[in-house]
């Protein structure tokens, strides 16, 4: 029998049982749904999340205390505001380059409003670096930062919670009961926190050095690096790492960039986006058992039929031929109509959820691959079942 | 392939045929307790025999549907249990048509389909089937019944599709397992001298197995069995 027949009479038997052909087909549809829509949203997270820590700015540095294990405990900073004088002297290159930050959560009020919110004790070059605009009024100056002056710069979201549609430069906010002047606002970025930082729109930025006095440090938590170029990054890397090494030892601290924290983010999203994967590719197995459950239905209803063709001269292979082409068309049709409302959904959820969904061609080749995988698979039990029946046993059977 | 220019005359050869089937550990059946005949080409035998004779088993032997436990099957001098189960599938698409008493017709498919069926298991193309499948159905008077499907024919014009779809590989041996059995007895009748016109004019050979007499009496040899053996041969 060749192919095109085997075709015909498989269709033939599944347009024959149509129902129980659909609600067959149904359950691998739904697997390669799920797997193609948990994919597509793990992958437009991994895509939203990514596309945030790019938003930092590009071309920097981060440098943290310790010695950056993953897994390794809060390390106590060494970091001073001298030590980011001097990585600044030694870089040397045009405008500014370095800039500090110490977090702070300490509760803000203004205008009988109170709320928690992330307090960095900045640098002055700290909006520069980091590529943070002001909306409205001054960053603060470098005199400011030497003279520890109590002036603070909010964040788009601080300033909506606290002044509402007011402007709040040259108005007075409290930072853990001493008087603070708001001298400017940052324009909005948007995005929400990341794993490697707070909501950026939800700080209040205020002088290093009133900062340290006011949370009783002389440390800066973390010191911001930016490139001059992508060509020169590494070069300015082992400069920072250099100047850092002679001035607070080498195991003190850690030189990432941007590209390695994308990096790991991406790769934790990766597998979070296989595991979603996986599970839906349980949903899908079990579409495949259910497979084979219906095409042993069907060969055992069927017996008299193969044991007819036996007997015309049928061969073994030809029967079992037929019945794994009717169980693959199952799948196939199943993984088609899935893929295509795993699509549907990717879009709509896109459309509609703040998360964003990205369909991904190795998602989809997966899914069709796995389905008519599941066919051969599922389908190969039945099918061989189907060929061996003895012909005589068969035409006897009722 | 006329049957003047065969030189072997004969077609299927049963000797010392002994089929025993297993039933539980210990039980054994003795279906068939050694048969000894020959059908040549063009032969008319019908096989007699009530219930329980061996007939059903000596129809699947002859069918190249099953092996003897002991003895010997040959088609055409070639042993039946030397060949693997493909040869016999090609034996049993090539050599021999079947009719059943229960006709045997897939419900699904229209008589031309029905008829085509064997031809499925060789080479040709779906036009070809289509012309010998037309003229299988032609030759059995149903050439106006090709796209009913079996439910929409009277049992007689089911058992004529049935042959229809027997002759279509113009086998050398047409092998009818009481084709009249569901039938009433003039119908029965008809499709009797249909398949000894078949005989008849195209030199196919015909064994009929039956309990019926009458049946029996028609062919030109008739082979009686009995628990298992040959218990009488009339000619």
């Amino acid at each position: 029998m060749n192919l095109r027949e085997a075709f015909r009479v498989a269709g033939q038997a599944l347009v024959a049982n149509r129902l129980r052909s659909a609600l067959t087909t149904l359950g691998v549809l739904i697997g390669v749904m799920s797997v193609v829509l948990l994919v597509a949203i793990g992958q437009g997270a991994r895509q939203e999340i990514t596309g945030a820590i790019e938003g930092l700015g590009s071309n920097l540095l981060f440098v943290l205390p310790g010695d950056g294990d993953f897994g390794a405990g809060p390390s106590r900073s060494r970091f001073t505001l001298d030590d980011i004088e001097a990585v600044e002297r030694e870089l040397r290159g045009p405008g500014r380059q370095v800039a500090a930050s110490t977090v702070g959560g300490e509760p803000i009020q203004a205008e009988g409003v109170r709320l928690n919110a992330t307090v960095l004790a900045v640098s002055a070059g700290y909006p520069e670096v980091l590529d943070r605009e002001i909306a409205r009024g001054l960053a603060f100056s470098e005199s400011d930062v030497t003279t520890s002056r109590r002036v603070a710069v909010l964040g788009a979201s601080t300033a909506e919670d606290l002044f509402d549609t007011q402007d709040p430069v040259g108005r007075t906010v409290t930072i853990s009961g001493v008087q603070f002047r708001v001298v400017g606002v940052l324009s909005r970025i948007g995005g929400g926190g990341t794993p490697f930082g707070p909501d950026q729109d939800r700080t209040v930025l205020i002088p290093a050095s009133t900062g340290q006095r006011l949370f009783g440090t002389d440390r800066v938590d973390s010191i911001f690096v930016r490139a001059t170029s992508t060509a020169t990054i590494e070069q300015e890397r082992s400069t920072v790492e250099r100047v850092l090494a002679q001035r607070i030892g080498e195991d003190e601290f850690s030189v990432i960039s941007q590209d390695e924290i994308i990096g790991v983010v991406g790769d934790i999203l990766q597998i979070l986006t296989i595991v979603l994967g996986a599970i839906a590719g349980i949903s899908l197995l079990v579409g495949g058992v259910g497979v084979s459950n219906i095409m042993l239905v069907s060969v055992s209803e069927r017996t008299r039929e193969i044991g007819l063709r036996k007997a015309l001269g049928a061969r073994t292979r030809d029967i079992t031929l037929q019945f794994l082409l009717e169980a693959m068309a199952l799948t196939v049709l199943g993984g088609v109509v899935g893929l295509a409302l795993g699509i549907g959904g990717a879009q709509l959820v896109a459309a509609l959820a703040p998360v964003p969904a990205a369909v991904t061609w190795w998602s989809i080749a997966l899914a069709l691959g796995v389905s008519v995988g599941v066919g051969l698979v599922f389908g190969v039990l039945p099918a061989r079942r189907a060929g061996r029946l003895d012909p005589v046993e068969a035409l006897r059977h009722d | 392939m006329t049957p003047a220019a065969e030189p072997p005359p004969i077609l299927l050869e049963a000797a010392a045929v002994e089929r025993i089937y297993r039933i539980g550990r210990d039980v054994e059946v003795h279906a068939l307790r050694g048969v000894t005949f020959s059908v040549d080409h063009g032969d008319y035998v019908a096989i007699v025999g009530s219930s329980g004779s061996g007939k059903s088993t000596l129809l699947n032997l002859l069918g190249a549907l099953d092996r003897p436990t002991s003895g010997h099957v040959r088609y055409d001098g070639r042993d039946v249990r030397e060949l693997t189960d493909t040869e016999l599938a090609e034996l049993r698409n090539t050599r021999i048509g079947f009719v059943f008493q229960s006709f045997h017709l897939l419900p699904r498919m229209t008589a031309l389909d029905n008829v085509a069926l064997p031809l499925v298991y060789r080479e040709g193309s779906p036009r070809e089937r289509r012309r010998r499948a037309t003229a299988a159905l032609r030759s059995v008077g149903l050439e106006d019944r090709m796209g009913h499907r079996p439910t929409e024919l009277s049992g007689g014009q089911q058992q004529r599709v049935a042959i229809a779809r027997a002759l279509v590989t113009e086998p050398a041996l047409i092998l009818a397992d009481e084709p009249t059995g569901n039938l009433d007895t003039t119908t029965g009748e008809d499709i009797m001298a249909l398949l000894e016109s078949i005989q008849a004019e195209r030199g196919t050979a015909l064994v009929v197995i039956t309990h019926e007499p009458e049946i029996a009496q028609r062919a030109t040899r008739t082979i009686e069995l009995r628990d298992g053996s040959i218990v009488g041969e009339a000619t």
